[in-house]
């Protein structure tokens, strides 16, 4: 069982697809989880289908869905950092790594969650990823927690092999796909796609896949 | 204007940081997109000669290259870039081209307006 589990994610809804189940596990195990996600996803271009957002009431809804994906996955403890959408990756690398450093100062976190730097296909996405590695590597080696990361690029199986940490989540299914239909704005339309096309077209969300952070120095 | 430099790019951008200066910012698909395809949902937009002050200017990617300007209150930033000009003027010429060369999204500072 972990001690405490952080995860570090820049978007609203970055949780919910890739490791919901994993944290709604964890969380039924009682382990507290801690979020820090670093925009409100102000950026976003899905408003809803039919659209119900503009691009001033889009970052408030979607902290409303978030505290809610929140309360559906079991996560007590929600950092919103206020970055904004798109601009991760021109903040000062320094100071982003500080913010985050000072979770993990607090928290103390035996698992880390967040995406693979250079393997996440959106820039904030790699930002975030290169922030939470670049905070952990002022620890000493042995006092680093274990990284789980999110990766999705065309190379990263390439470059980063299987994943070695794969999760079979079916047994919570339910609370994952609450967490993914709380974040109604930006995956309504998806859903009604999937649930359209039936069959076993939700089928891949019951896994999730996880490469642990190989540390350098 | 050539293949962007990122060192090059970076201290230019450096140079005008912490003052006011002048912005042309533009997005652009062609105003014949939509006429040659279709289906295709043309959109752009164009600011010439705001003026903002930045303390932070960063290129980030690699080809093509993405920058955004912090502002006190805001931002600003242009993605799809590849090439770039200092004009004898001063002026700092970004520009992203498509695979026709076209221009698709241009991003430019000055001291004085265009
Ligand atoms: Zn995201």
């Amino acid at each position: 069982m972990e001690r405490h589990i952080l995860v570090v994610f820049p978007h609203p809804d970055d949780e919910a697809f890739g490791v919901s189940g994993t944290l709604a596990q964890h969380a039924e195990n009682g382990t507290p989880i801690t979020y820090a996600c670093l925009t409100l996803g102000e950026m976003g271009r899905n408003m809803g289908v039919p659209p119900f957002a503009n691009r001033e009431t889009l970052p408030l809804i979607r902290k409303k869905e978030l505290e809610e994906a929140c309360k559906a996955i079991g996560i007590g403890d929600l950092r919103l950092l206020g970055y904004r959408d798109k601009t991760v990756e021109f903040e000062d690398e320094e100071l982003l790594a500080d913010r985050i450093g000072e979770i993990i100062a607090e928290i103390n976190p035996s698992l880390v969650i967040t995406f693979y730097p250079g393997y996440s296909v959106h820039p904030d996405h790699d930002a975030c990823g290169a922030a939470v590695i670049r905070a952990l590597k002022r620890l000493p080696k042995d006092k680093r927690p274990t990284v789980h990361c999110v990766a999705f690029s065309k190379n990263c199986e390439q470059d980063l092999g299987k994943p070695d940490v794969i999760r079979d989540v079916s047994a919570v299914i339910d609370k994952k796909l609450a967490a993914i239909q709380a974040h109604r704005s930006q995956t309504e339309g998806l859903m009604k796609a999937a649930a359209k096309r039936g069959g076993d077209a939700l089928e891949w969300l019951k896994t999730e896949l996880f490469w642990t952070y190989k540390w350098e120095d | 204007m050539q293949p962007i430099d990122v060192c090059e790019v970076q201290a230019a951008l450096n140079r005008f940081a912490n003052q006011d200066v002048y912005i042309h910012l533009e997005t652009t698909n062609g105003a014949y997109a939509s006429h040659h395809n279709e289906g295709f949902f043309s959109a752009g937009a164009y600011i010439r000669n705001g003026l903002i002050r930045f303390h932070r200017g960063k290129i980030t990617g690699n080809r093509p290259y993405r920058v955004g300007l912090k502002l006190d209150f805001g931002w600003v930033y242009a993605e799809g870039l590849t090439d770039w000009e200092m004009t004898e003027k001063g002026q700092l010429l970004l520009a992203g081209h498509d695979n026709e060369g076209r221009l698709a999204v241009a991003l430019q500072l000055s001291h004085e307006p265009f």
